[in-house]
């Protein structure tokens, strides 16, 4: 093996860019290990983990970009041509003519921009949100580690300015139909939404779109917005934003459960918008939405189903719990136990997404009990080991210790393929759980990224005697960039049952292990 | 409030980070400028704190 090592000074790239960069090269037969990263401490541990920190790599700077790989034969010069051609392809795809090198700069280039959306890494972020807010822009902040302090800092700046402060760690939003981040593509209409999580945010969208409702506007807040040191500052005035908005005829608020103090703030804000509102605090205080008079849903997709109603001018009812007949479910559930041995008993869910990964632990606890994941909504439940399932688990892939080094489960299907197949070996498992989130952001045709491991782990049951039934739900419109129908028949083709919701998804995967 | 203003204009977007954002707003025929943007100071905290102490003088 013969490792070499290139530092490029002061050639900043951010960190999705390169760690696809790196995926690419790591895929070439005589590779064996490559990194592709900005010399930051925690990038100085990933090269030393796999040996390639030394005298010179371990004195580059953050500004600095080091290519270092370990390959069968000296081929260096041949792969530091290929990062650098895929670098500029990445340059040119984004097609600016000019990219001004600071804040300042790029608001002299483009004055008139009203909103600034920043995924720098978090030690650097809050000061440039700071800056944009300064020059009255709108800020979404992607990035996460942000201080709560910093937070509470900017959004008080926001709110005596009227700005708009999404975040940090928001990761969905859409502003005058623009899809930003992680975001679907929906139909135009007259249903606001403000959202404290990112796939919750984007399964109300999806549900909404599909029910045949459209959104005005949708504003992120980041996760920490309901907590007492924030006291739902974004969320208040985002509520507000639509009170004021003439195309807002119906609000959705989405968020986990919040502080009792900070819920009866946002409901009395709530309150004073006048307009209709459907609330989900997922798994939360219905008794307190109601006492307000207004409307709380029991699943993100009810959130949906009702507010579509309220947006028609019908009486929202809750919604089905399945699409098709309760008759023809039972059927579909029994044909898959039937095809099971008898040691097969349990549900693995491997989620991209974390909120509907929080769906799925609320609805299954409620009805089992209890299932173990990495992120358990008890003690008792939190795997030791997250990448060992146990007994019944739910895991939330894109959790910090599955994306350390590497993109998003929603970005690359990496870790989930290697889950997939990890589960596949456990002849306990009965059924397969999974989400696949379309929109901007996310993968270019997550399904085709998954639908070979699925086979190959449907295969290794099949070898065995046994049966995997795997359930999916495709959390996306026709409208998002990646063919929705493509991506629902891959799936299918690969023996997927899909339903339309992720609620539905859930409640069919309990009815099948619920009868083993 | 300000916001409410946004919500009558066309969404202008300065990017700073993930190049990927800028492409899929690009994609979409929304104006949209990506910010070359680097460490202060090289990623120096040190140093880049006295920078931003300067500049605030």
């Amino acid at each position: 093996m013969i490792a070499k090592w290139l530092i490029k000074e002061n050639s900043y790239y951010d960190s999705v860019t390169l760690m696809l960069i790196t995926k690419e090269i790591e895929a070439r037969d005589d590779v064996e290990n490559a990194v592709v990263v900005m010399g930051t401490d925690l990038n100085k541990d990933l090269l030393n983990n796999v040996g390639l920190l030394n005298d010179e790599t371990k004195n580059a700077t953050p500004n600095d970009l080091i290519i270092a790989v370990r390959m069968k034969e000296d081929k260096f010069d041949e792969i530091v041509a290929k990062v650098e051609e895929l670098l500029n392809k990445k340059k040119s795809d984004a097609g600016d003519d000019y990219n001004p090198p600071t804040l300042d700069s790029a608001i002299k280039y483009m004055p008139d921009s009203n909103m600034v959306v920043i995924s720098l890494p978090g030690a650097y972020a809050a000061d440039e949100a700071r800056k944009a807010l300064e020059n009255d822009k709108h800020v979404m902040l992607f990035s996460d580690n942000v201080t709560i302090e910093q937070e509470r800092e900017l959004k008080e700046l926001a709110v005596s300015k009227g700005l708009l402060m999404m975040g940090p760690d928001c990761g969905t939003a859409m502003i005058n139909q623009v899809p930003l981040c992680f975001c679907n593509k929906v139909r135009k209409g007259n249903i606001g939404i403000v959202g404290a999580s990112g796939t919750g945010t984007q399964e109300v969208m999806v549900q909404i779109d599909r029910l045949g409702g459209g959104c005005s506007q949708v504003i992120g807040t980041g996760g920490r917005d309901l907590k007492k040191e924030i006291g739902g500052l974004m969320m208040t005035l985002g509520i507000q934003a639509l009170a004021a908005d003439p195309e807002t005829e119906v609000i959705v608020l989405v968020s986990k459960p919040p502080a009792y103090e900070i819920a009866e703030k946002v409901l009395k804000t709530l309150k004073e918008a006048g307009k209709k509102a459907v609330v989900c605090f997922i798994g939360g205080d219905d008794e307190l939405v109601r006492k307000y008079g207004f409307i709380a849903a029991n699943s993100l997709e009810d959130a949906a189903f009702k507010a579509v109603a309220l947006a028609k001018g019908e009486e929202p009812k809750d919604a089905p719990l399945f699409e098709e007949s309760e008759e023809i479910i039972d059927k579909m559930a029994a044909e898959e136990r039937a095809k099971m041995s008898p040691k097969q008993k349990y549900l693995r869910g491997l989620f991209s997404g974390g909120t509907l990964c929080d769906e799925a632990l609320k609805m299954f606890t409620k009805e089992f009990g209890g299932i173990y994941s990495n992120i358990a909504l008890s003690e008792e439940y939190q795997l030791k080991d997250s990448k060992k399932s146990f007994e019944h688990t739910a895991l939330d892939l894109g959790d910090d210790e599955f994306t350390r080094g590497r993109p998003h489960p929603m970005i690359d299907s990496y870790m989930r393929q290697q889950m997939i197949l990890k589960e596949a070996e456990d002849e306990e498992v009965a059924v397969l759980l999974l989400d696949v989130v379309l929109g901007y952001g996310s993968n270019e045709d997550p399904a085709g990224s998954l639908v070979e491991h699925i086979k190959l782990a449907k295969k290794k049951f099949a070898d065995r005697g046994q049966y995997l039934s795997v359930v999916a739900y495709v959390c996306g419109t026709k409208a998002d960039p990646q063919n929705y129908d493509q991506q629902v028949k891959k799936l299918k083709d690969a023996g997927v049952i899909l339903m339309p919701s992720n609620a539905q998804a859930v409640r069919f995967a309990m009815k099948v292990v619920r009868g083993l | 409030m300000k916001v409410n203003e946004l919500f009558k204009q066309e969404l202008k977007v300065i990017n700073m980070g993930l190049r990927s954002f800028a492409t899929d707003l690009k994609s979409q025929n929304v104006e949209v400028v990506h910010v070359d943007w680097r460490p202060v100071a090289g990623g120096n905290k040190k140093m880049a704190s006295l920078l931003s102490k300067l500049k605030g003088k």
